[in-house]
C-alpha cells in the first residue's frame, strides 16, 4: 500500500550536493510493523519525512494506496497528511499553550471538523488513553509518558492509516518507554502501518520487519517469523 | 477550520504572552486614540466655525454692487456702476420663492439718551430683519413700516446699547437720538455676542432709507434675500440675476449665495480634520511598526509549532490565517481601546474646557477601527507569509 520508487533525496548544503536518500525501493503492506535503525545520518529521518510527505523525493516515485502522492500540491498533501498519516516525535511536540484535550483536538479542528463531533471523539481517546483526569492540563503539568500518550493520541485522532513514529521513547525513562511502545504496538490490532525509527536495538528488534539503513541506502531488509 | 477554533487558537497565544500582547495593543491603541482625538477636536471645530458662520440663517442670498473684473480698452460708460437701491429690493420682493427682502447698510454714529453718549455701530435694515435672519427680538418688534422713505424713525437697540444709555430702565417707547435725529425706540434683540468681530449687541438698527440719509449715502451696500428652504440656491440666484440686470442693463453687481459660502468653508475645514487625522495616523504607523516586529518575533519562537501544525495537516493557508488573525485580532482589540481612551480623553477635555469643542463622528471611530484591522493585516503579511513558506522539516526540528 506504501511504495517508494527509486526515490532520491539529495540535499545542497553550502555548495556541496549531499545524498540523504540513494535510490530507495520500499514496499510496505497495510498493518505491517516496521522498524528503521542505522546510525545517524544513514537517512532514517529523511525516509520517516518522505514516508510523511513532509519531504518531497528529488527524483523518483511516491505511491500510498496506489496513487502517486509525490506530485500533489500542497493543500493536496496537507490532506494526505491530515487523513491518512499520523506524527510522533521524540520530542512530543505538544503546543504549550493548549491543554492536553486541546492538543488532541488540533488535527479535528484544522480539518474542519465539527465541535460536537470532536469533543466525543477527544473524550473517548483521552477515556482509552488512560488521560482523563488530564484533559485540562496544560503539557508541562504532564509527566513526560503523559506527554507523549496525548501525542499519540493525537497521531491517531484522524484514524491514519499510517503511524510514523521518530524515537518516541527516546526521551522517556525505560518504563515508560516500554509502556509507551505497548500502547503504539496495540494499535497495530486495528490495522494500523507502524514504523518506527529508532537506534536501540532492542526496541527495533520487537517489529516484524527491520531496515538497516547506512548511508541513504537499505543495508538490509529482515522479515522475522511470527 | 472554524471561525471560533481561529479565535479560540489565536487567543490562547495572547493569554500566553499577555505583556507583551498588551503593549503590542498598547501601541496601536495610542495612535488610534490620538487619531480619534484629533479628529473630534478638528471636527468640533468645524462644527463650532459653521454654527458661526450659519447663526444668521443658511438660506440667503446677498447682492452686493459692482462686479471685480477687468476690461480691455476705455471702460467708460460701461464701467458705471448703477447703484443698489430701495427700488431694487422691491423689485426682488416680487420674485418667486423668495421670502424676505431686507435692504442693508452699515455705519457709525453717535447715540444719546438723557445725556450718555455713545458712539455706535448703526445698521440700515429692512422691516422683516429679525424674521429673515436669525436674530430675536428680546422686547418690542422691528418697525412695521414699509422699506421706503417715507419710513418712520424708529429704532430697534441692541442689548449693550440699553444697558448702556438706558440703564437697564425699560427703553420702549422712549425718544433717543441717534446722529442727531430723534428716534423711538420699538424693541430690544437678544443678546448674541460677537459674530466675527461684529458685537452685534452694541448696534442700532434703523430703516434702511432713515440709515441713507443719516450717514449721507447714496445707496445700499448689500441687499438681503432669504428664500424658501427648499428650494435650490442656485434657482434663486438665477431668477435675482435675471430681474437685477433687466433693471440695471447689465451684471454690474454680485450675488454672494450663504450656501455656496458654507460649502466652501466647509471643505476646507473637511482637509483640516483630515490634516490632523493624518497627523494621527504617524502615531499609528508605529503601532504597525510594533506589530510587524511582534508578529516577527512570534513566528521564529513558535517555528517548531508551525512545523507541528503542517506535520498534522494544515495546508500553507491555515498557518498562513493563523497568524494573519493574530496580527489582525491583536491590532482590533488595540484599535478599540484606541477608541476608548480617544473618547474618553475627548469628552473629558470638553468637560474641563466647556469652551473648546469636541465632536466624534461615528463614521470617523468605524474609519478609525477598519484602519487599526488594516494595520494588522498590512503588518501581519510578512511574518504570516514567512510562516506559511517554512519548511515543514526544518520548521520541525527547530528548537
Amino acid at each position: 500500500m506504501i511504495e517508494l520508487q527509486n526515490v532520491c533525496r539529495t540535499f545542497t548544503v553550502g555548495d556541496q550536493q549531499v545524498a540523504a536518500l540513494r535510490d530507495i525501493n520500499l514496499r510496505l503492506d497495510a498493518g505491517e510493523y516496521i522498524s528503521i535503525m542505522g546510525p545517524s545520518g544513514s537517512g532514517k529521518s529523511t525516509m520517516l519525512n518522505m514516508l510523511g510527505l513532509l519531504d518531497r523525493p528529488t527524483s523518483g516515485t511516491y505511491l500510498l494506496d496506489g496513487g502517486n502522492v509525490s506530485d500533489l500540491n500542497d493543500e493536496q498533501q496537507a490532506r494526505v497528511r491530515r487523513e491518512k498519516i499520523g506524527f510522533v516525535f521524540q520530542s512530543f511536540h505538544l503546543v504549550p499553550r493548549l491543554t492536553a484535550a486541546q492538543n488532541v483536538e488540533l488535527p479535528m479542528i484544522l480539518a474542519g471538523i465539527p465541535a460536537e463531533e470532536r469533543r466525543a471523539r477527544v473524550q473517548e481517546l483521552m477515556q482509552n488513553y488512560g488521560l482523563a483526569d488530564r484533559a485540562d492540563h496544560k503539557p508541562d503539568q504532564l509527566s513526560g509518558g503523559q506527554r507523549q500518550r496525548v501525542a499519540i493520541a493525537r497521531a491517531t485522532v484522524m484514524n491514519p492509516t499510517v503511524l510514523l513514529a521518530d524515537e518516541p521513547t527516546g526521551n522517556l525513562d525505560r518504563n515508560t518507554g516500554w509502556e509507551v511502545l505497548k500502547l503504539l504496538e496495540g494499535l497495530l490490532e486495528r490495522g494500523i502501518t507502524l514504523v518506527l525509527v529508532t537506534h536501540d536495538a532492542e526496541i527495533g528488534a520487537r517489529a516484524q520487519r527491520c531496515i538497516h539503513m547506512l548511508d541513504g541506502r537499505i543495508r538490509s531488509d529482515e522479515r522475522q517469523a511470527g | 477550520m472554524y471561525l471560533r477554533d481561529l479565535i479560540t487558537l489565536t487567543s490562547s497565544s495572547f493569554l500566553t504572552y499577555r505583556m507583551r500582547s498588551f503593549l503590542t495593543g498598547l501601541g496601536i491603541a495610542i495612535g488610534i486614540a490620538a487619531v480619534i482625538l484629533l479628529t473630534s477636536i478638528g471636527e468640533g471645530l468645524h462644527q463650532f466655525m459653521l454654527a458661526e458662520f450659519s447663526q444668521f440663517g443658511t438660506n440667503i442670498i446677498s447682492v452686493q454692487p459692482g462686479k471685480t473684473q477687468t476690461q480691455g480698452g476705455n471702460v467708460g460708460i460701461f464701467g458705471s456702476v448703477r447703484p443698489l437701491t430701495l427700488d431694487d429690493a422691491d423689485a426682488l420682493r416680487r420674485l418667486q420663492y423668495v421670502q424676505y427682502v431686507i435692504p442693508g447698510l452699515v455705519g457709525n454714529a453717535e447715540v444719546r439718551f438723557e445725556g450718555r453718549t455713545r458712539r455706535t455701530m448703526v445698521l440700515g435694515e429692512g422691516r422683516d430683519f429679525s424674521k429673515a435672519f436669525t436674530m430675536k427680538v428680546q422686547s418690542g418688534g422691528f418697525w412695521t413700516d414699509e422699506d421706503n422713505e417715507q419710513a418712520r424713525a424708529q429704532a430697534v437697540i441692541g442689548s449693550k446699547i440699553q444697558q448702556e444709555l438706558f440703564g437697564g430702565r425699560n427703553p420702549l417707547g422712549q425718544y433717543m437720538r441717534i446722529g442727531g435725529q430723534r428716534y423711538r425706540v420699538v424693541g430690544v434683540m437678544e443678546s448674541k455676542g460677537q459674530i466675527l468681530g461684529m458685537d452685534m449687541d452694541d448696534a442700532v438698527f434703523i430703516p434702511a432709507a432713515r440709515a441713507m440719509e443719516l450717514l449721507n449715502r447714496p445707496s445700499l451696500m448689500e441687499v438681503n434675500v432669504s428664500y424658501r428652504a427648499d428650494v435650490p440656491a442656485d434657482t434663486v440666484i438665477r431668477l435675482i440675476r435675471e430681474r437685477m440686470i433687466e433693471r440695471h442693463g447689465r451684471e454690474d453687481f454680485t450675488i454672494i449665495s450663504q450656501e455656496q459660502a458654507l460649502e466652501v468653508l466647509s471643505s476646507v475645514l473637511d482637509i483640516i480634520t483630515f490634516a490632523v487625522a493624518a497627523l494621527g495616523g504617524i502615531s499609528l504607523l508605529v503601532g504597525a511598526v510594533g506589530i510587524l516586529t511582534i508578529m516577527t518575533m512570534a513566528v521564529t519562537e513558535r517555528t517548531a509549532e508551525i512545523g507541528l501544525l503542517r506535520a498534522l495537516g494544515a495546508r500553507e493557508k491555515q498557518v498562513l490565517t493563523l497568524f494573519l488573525s493574530e496580527a489582525m485580532i491583536l491590532s482590533a482589540l488595540g484599535g478599540l481601546l484606541g477608541l476608548l481612551i480617544g473618547v474618553g480623553i475627548a469628552q473629558g477635555l470638553h468637560l474641563l474646557f466647556p469652551a473648546l469643542p469636541v465632536h466624534t463622528p461615528w463614521l470617523y471611530a468605524l474609519l478609525a477601527e477598519m484602519t487599526a484591522i488594516t494595520i494588522g493585516l498590512a503588518a501581519g503579511v510578512v511574518p504570516a507569509m514567512r510562516a506559511a513558506k517554512l519548511d515543514p522539516v526544518e520548521a520541525l526540528h527547530a528548537e
